[in-house]
């Protein structure tokens, strides 16, 4: 259980959160959404311990959470990585197990074991040998959902994962996020889709510098929480036919 | 005899150890540099030692602890300036390493000098002594051994700097201690090219390499070995053909790099593999 309690963070002078609350249980599935700037990444980083908090506390299982790093892996958006790095595939997952292995460590049979496993779970062992470079958005996208189960995080947080993916592996990264979810992982998934690909959340957290709706699916998303969210850009979101938010 | 020849003289051969040892571990750190497209920050080290050896041989203090604080003292001034502005990595990189290098000339004038301004631009490897081999490779040593111990902690670092520090990695002192290891190899690339060409040694085989290969650890490996390379024909070159032997070393990197280019078997401009439309693959 991951809990948030009044969690504020300042931005070169600005408040870029403001007494955020949140909880997440065991094996629930929640999307965090928002406009841009809305803070997103920001809580994301703030949680971790990445960037300074201002106020509040971040607590995993009744511990602060940036003192159990081991248990939280951490998905960066596509544009942080450099995809023609010399790097491979299973190499890539075996990073989840460094500070497992520790310093001087050497992988272990354990640890290649564990990359082996997570490979299989989403389905990238065959690739394991091949450069990142020549994988497909969605298997890199797969690979570092790997990388997370390798390291045996608890707790996923995952950054714009469906960024810049199409509708068939938008599709294969979910069936992937309902295995981990089967596996009693917690993710928390920072987005900007909007659809019904938002039905398939436990949760949805409404994120604009505060929390504007925590609840379910079609109770998070009403018009008046979108409007609060989103305020002038809203009229632009409404005006696109392809919009199917309101149905869900 | 065309090999050996050169080596009656015991200057060629120091030569030779020392273009050895820079072309061997020079290419290993400047791999690094590459990954993180950083390659220019070699470049402002290199430049940013000047000042450091002016003043380190007025106080009559060790030249490589002058060079190596001065070096060290460009990549925190880069980073601040990054970090607490909005200017771009690329200006302040730009900023710092002409400022570094006026600095040095500043101090070289008023201090009177009488460090010799051009071995030190464009490499003095023909008067390699036997101490300056010594230290170059107690360096090197020093430097293998980290890039060795620490491979997996730079290698995470490199490539996901955040997923590292959200991981728990110090990601501050392996940046710092990947600058020191850059800043060692650029003291001793100074030794064999020069300040100016050192950036040569420190990129160009490695770039070579990242044409041909798939993993960072075999990048530094090729790496090195078109590093030595270089260097062994270079002098050669130099030796047989009465050239400059920096910028020959220079050039034969250069020649290698094109040859790769044109001629990796994967990413060759002539033999690469041409996309097929509907690559399941992809």
């Amino acid at each position: 259980m991951l809990e948030v309690c009044q969690l504020s963070v300042q931005y070169r002078g600005l408040l870029a959160l403001e007494n955020v609350s949140l909880r997440l249980g065991d094996g629930e599935l929640v999307g965090l959404i928002g406009p841009n700037g809305a803070g997103k990444s920001t809580l994301l980083k703030a949680l971790l311990g990445l960037i300074p908090i201002a106020a509040g506390r971040v607590l995993f299982r009744g511990r602060p959470l940036p003192r159990q790093r081991q248990q939280v892996a951490y998905m960066p958006q596509r544009s942080q990585i450099d995809w023609d790095y010399p790097i491979t595939a299973g190499r890539v997952v075996m990073l989840g197990r460094t500070t497992a292995m520790g310093w001087f460590g050497k992988p272990t049979a354990q640890d290649q074991q564990r990359v082996q496993d997570a490979l299989e779970q989403v389905g990238m062992w065959a690739y394991r040998h091949r450069p990142i470079n020549e994988l497909s958005g969605g298997q890199q996208q797969r690979i570092f959902l790997a990388r997370a189960l390798a390291q045996g995080a608890d707790l996923i947080f995952l950054d714009e994962p469906f960024a810049g993916v199409d509708k068939p592996t938008e599709a294969l990264l979910l069936q992937v996020f309902m295995t981990l979810k089967s596996l009693g992982k917690t993710l928390l998934v920072c987005s900007h889709e909007w659809g019904p690909v938002l039905t398939q959340y436990d949760r949805l957290l409404v994120l604009n510098r505060r929390v504007i709706a925590d609840a379910p699916p079609h109770q998070a998303m009403t018009l008046e929480n979108i409007q609060r969210a989103y305020g002038e850009s809203l009229g632009a979101i409404l005006a696109d036919p392809h919009t199917p938010f309101l149905a869900c | 005899m065309f090999l050996l020849d050169p080596l009656r003289y015991e200057f060629m051969r120091l030569a030779l150890a020392s273009g050895l040892i820079s072309g061997l571990l020079c290419p290993v750190v400047g791999t690094y540099l590459i990954v993180q497209r950083m390659a220019l920050l070699g470049d402002v080290i290199a430049h940013a030692v000047l000042p450091g050896l002016v003043v380190a041989q007025f106080f009559r203090v060790d030249m490589l602890l002058g060079a190596f604080v001065s070096g060290m003292c460009s990549t925190f001034v880069t980073a601040w300036i990054r970090t607490q502005s909005r200017v771009k990595v690329d200006s302040a990189m730009a900023l710092t390493f002409s400022s570094f290098l006026s600095l040095g000339i500043l101090l070289f004038t008023l201090l009177r000098s009488r460090l010799d301004l051009e071995h030190l631009l464009f490499g003095d490897i023909l008067g390699t002594t036997l101490t300056d081999l010594v230290q170059m490779g107690l360096i090197t040593l020093l430097v293998l051994g980290i890039v060795t111990l620490f491979y997996k902690e730079f290698l995470f670092y490199t490539f996901d700097r955040l997923g590292a520090e959200a991981a728990g990695l110090p990601v501050r002192t392996l940046y710092v201690g990947l600058m020191a290891l850059i800043t060692l190899a650029i003291i001793v690339g100074m030794q064999a090219v020069g300040v100016i060409l050192v950036i040569t040694l420190l990129v160009g085989p490695a770039i070579t390499a990242y044409l041909l290969v798939r993993e960072l650890h075999q990048m530094m490996l090729l790496g090195a070995v078109f590093g030595i390379g270089s260097s062994v024909a270079g002098l050669y070159l130099s030796y047989y053909l009465n050239l400059p032997s920096g910028p020959a070393i220079a050039l034969v990197v250069f020649g290698l790099f094109l040859l790769a280019l044109l001629f990796s078997p994967t990413q060759g401009i002539l033999t690469r593999p041409k996309p097929t439309p509907g690559d399941p693959s992809r």
